[in-house]
């Protein structure tokens, strides 16, 4: 049995954690969180030319030709590092649903700028509060035009282009919603920032006024074209949610470790001890349903369903609570702008709703599972 | 990443599955399957007549204490090929049960710190379970505390003389031999003053009553010595360096990788996919999924941590620090998860005989059962002190008493 990232998987996680380490310290962070830049250009450029940005895309598409547990080891350093970079909309959500669905034309077309870092790209699925499902899509699509409104978007206000669910019929049927491609510069859109609780990454609302759109996949398909992307998709977010996790913890334990009050170290204070042996726990099985996640991603299995919807809620809960309890490890300096806690706190509340909340990928968690037992 | 055997393992697999399935003892497999927590029963057997009958034809055939060497009983194997025989008997390692606390930790102290002679003597038959072992350790007065036990060992020419009692030891009732944690110091501080030996559990002056559990059952003993000699021969270790004697033991104690913690979640998927309430079957109710969702990736999240731990084995590593979450983490959930199993019986959930009961009472005896196994092995505290310290690298507790001569420590909290 080797359930493990292989020794070369291992040194590319150590090149992009070095690598970040220099060029995404906290201080580059803040300049996104404090709204100077809509997101870090620079870094997004040198990801492009580490070759990080297309490692799981196919070398005929102008990627690395690595594979999907490369991408979940570079996964887990952008969470470590809370890079403030459209990483996840780009490589999970556009570039997969491009890599399962796209015609050669449209691959040749945008993944070759993607892995370069020249576009930026995202899914177009929301329409307001409510999870994934085919009957709270609305947004219209008919003769090559869409017409409607998607909030939110992740990095909606400075994505190229969008993959976007719309309806093609009017019933609540899976077989109703259809998948599009939009180039979101060509006019006929328009994107309005929105404030959200992560300001690292944000949130767009996307109004479509016959927007010209190609058909993504078979008419027909979306739906089952997009759990396949959401699944993926939920397996590459864990690996974010887990660096996340690992940080958070790290930053309470050095401060347990640092700060003395009452004449020593708050680390040995058993109600601090605990708390952070807690965060270990959930941090640990967090890490290790992501491994069969990314077991699962890597090779096709049929277990993918089932693993992704695992991997998503133990890594939502373990970041949500490791980033909640490194703040009250902290004290009142956590719950201060200066100190870094809050980035974790936000990244990890912000994380734990993309793709759709805990407690749908809860209800989904049964329905798989369920499935699989019934087989 | 795959979850394949190397070829080598693969070929120790395929002989270890063709014995068992020659050699087994088929006729109870369906019942050990089923067992879950607490004591396994099997119907119209001494469940410890056929676990001796089962271990002795394993070591006949070379198949018991894996890795021990073969010159004691083992078959000189490695951890991986441990962990894959585990996986191949299944089912049957259920009936090891009486042999966890001697051949996890005490053939692994006698191995550290008997003689050559006394090895070769007492070890086989212990692996091959004629002869079974148990563990005095804990005391009233000590038990996550375990250094501050009171048994004393007062030398009397080339014996010892014990006195005292210990509590929670298990298998006492049908051990024949135990490793015995005394003090032989009480001016020095606690952990400079204890001495280990080990003893005949037929000695005269060693008397063990049974312990009636919070669960009605009764696993565990108090064992009682008054006047037992001991030869000086059967000490382990030097005089007054029992506590890092000790230490050999538990740290054996938590080495048990791959053997598969009980969750309960297995059980309360299967209740909750069968289970109708007013509205409809459980399984379709938001809050049942909701709930259902949290164990499951507990229980998954426990099963692959251990998976990792075995592909190190298997790549000739030592596992990390991740397996030491298993027992905390199954423990609280196992409570939890019959608490919960209950509560959706309704008021009918108090009903725990096995006629009446939802699943023969099944959630109801692990409701009962469940509070031991957040203590025994190590409390949830001490569990999360181990993590926090070893792992995490934070500072041991504050030790008010460890400086101080152990017959000066204080023994009442309130006066």
């Amino acid at each position: 049995m080797n359930f493990d990232f292989s020794d070369e998987q291992k040194q590319m996680r150590d090149a992009a954690r070095k690598f970040l380490a220099e060029k995404c310290p906290p201080k580059a962070v803040r300049e996104v969180l404090d709204g100077k830049a809509p997101y870090d250009k620079e870094l997004w450029k040198g990801l492009a030319e580490m070759g990080f940005l297309g490692v799981a895309i196919p070398e005929e598409f102008g990627g690395a030709g690595a594979g999907h547990l490369e991408l979940c080891v570079i996964a887990e350093e952008m969470g470590r590092a809370n890079a403030p970079v459209p990483f996840s909309s780009t490589a999970y959500l556009a570039a997969e649903a491009l890599l399962l669905a796209g015609s050669d034309a449209q691959k040749q077309k945008w993944l070759p700028k993607i892995a370069s870092g020249e576009v930026i790209g995202t899914l177009a699925l929301f329409e307001g509060k409510g999870n994934p499902s085919p009957k709270a899509i609305k947004l219209q699509a008919s003769s090559g035009t869409l017409n409607g409104v998607k909030k939110p978007v992740p990095d909606g206000a400075i994505a190229d282009f969008a993959v976007v669910a719309a309806r093609t019929g009017s019933t609540e049927r899976d077989s109703d919603i259809s998948l599009f491609l939009v180039d979101l510069k060509a006019g006929g859109v328009e994107a309005k920032s929105l404030t959200n609780v992560d300001p690292t990454r944000g949130q767009a609302e996307l109004t479509f006024k016959n927007a010209k759109a190609e058909p993504l996949g078979a008419v027909g398909e979306g739906w089952s074209i997009l759990t396949q992307v959401l699944d993926r998709a939920a397996v590459l977010l864990a690996f974010e949610q887990v660096g996340g996790s690992d940080r958070a913890l790290e930053m309470g334990r050095d401060y347990a470790l640092d700060r003395i009050a009452f004449g020593r170290p708050i680390g040995s204070f058993q109600a601090v001890k605990h708390m952070l042996a807690d965060m270990y726990v959930s941090a640990t099985l967090a890490r290790s349903n992501c491994y069969y996640g990314a077991w699962a991603l890597s090779t096709n299995a049929s277990e993918l369903p089932e693993a992704a919807a695992a991997a998503r809620i133990s890594a939502t809960q373990a970041f949500q609570h490791c980033s909640k309890n490194n703040i009250q490890v902290h004290g009142g300096m956590g719950f201060t702008w200066e100190f870094d806690c809050h980035m974790y706190y936000r990244r990890a509340n912000a994380t734990a709703l993309t793709l759709g909340s805990l407690s749908y990928w809860e209800d989904q968690l049964i329905d798989r599972m369920r499935k699989k037992n019934a087989a | 990443m795959n979850f394949d055997d190397t070829p080598q393992e693969a070929a120790f697999r395929a002989e270890a599955r063709a014995w068992i399935q020659a050699n087994a003892p088929k006729q109870y497999e369906e019942e050990l399957r089923k067992s879950s927590l607490g004591r396994t029963v099997l119907k119209g057997a001494n469940i410890l007549e056929v676990a001796k009958a089962w271990q002795k034809k394993k070591a006949d055939a070379g198949w018991a204490c894996l890795h021990w060497p073969k010159e004691y009983g083992g078959r000189g194997a490695s951890p991986i090929e441990r962990v894959i025989w585990q996986q191949e008997e299944g089912p049957f390692g259920k009936l090891s049960g009486m042999f966890i606390i001697g051949h996890g930790m005490c053939g692994p102290t006698m191995m550290a710190f008997a003689g050559e002679e006394q090895k070769r003597k007492y070890l086989p038959p212990l692996a091959s379970g004629e002869k079974v072992w148990c563990q005095l350790f804990s005391e009233p007065a000590g038990g996550s505390d375990v250094a501050g036990l009171r048994t004393r060992a007062e030398k009397k020419g080339d014996d010892w003389i014990i006195n005292g009692q210990k509590i929670w030891t298990s298998g006492a009732h049908y051990s024949d031999y135990g490793i015995l944690l005394t003090r032989t110091d009480p001016t020095v501080p606690k952990h400079k003053g204890l001495t280990m030996f080990f003893l005949d559990m037929k000695s005269p002056g060693v008397e063990v009553r049974p312990i009636k559990q919070a669960s009605g059952q009764s696993d565990f003993n108090e064992v009682y010595f008054t006047d037992v000699k001991i030869p000086d021969s059967q000490r382990l270790g030097s005089v007054n360096d029992g506590w890092n004697v000790s230490l050999t033991t538990l740290m054996n104690e938590r080495m048990s990788i791959g053997a598969g913690v009980s969750t309960g979640f297995p059980e309360l998927f299967d209740f909750c996919n069968s289970l109708m309430l007013e509205d409809g079957p459980a399984i379709e109710d938001r809050s049942v999924r909701s709930k259902l969702a949290n164990y499951a990736v507990k229980a998954s999240g426990l099963r692959y941590t251990s998976m990792r731990a075995i592909s190190a084995l298997s790549k000739g590593e030592r596992p990390g620090p991740e397996n030491s979450i298993g027992k905390l983490v199954a423990g609280s959930m196992v409570q939890e998860v019959a608490m919960y199993a209950l509560d959706l019986q309704g008021a009918a959930g108090v009903l725990s005989g096995p006629e009446d009961a939802e699943v023969a009472g099944k959630f109801q005896a692990m409701l009962l059962r469940a509070p031991g196994t957040r203590v025994e092995g190590g409390t949830d505290e001490i569990m999360r002190n181990i993590i926090a310290e070893r792992v995490l690298g934070l500072p041991g507790d504050i030790r008010v008493d460890k400086d101080v001569p152990f017959n000066k420590i204080p023994t009442k909290g309130r006066a």
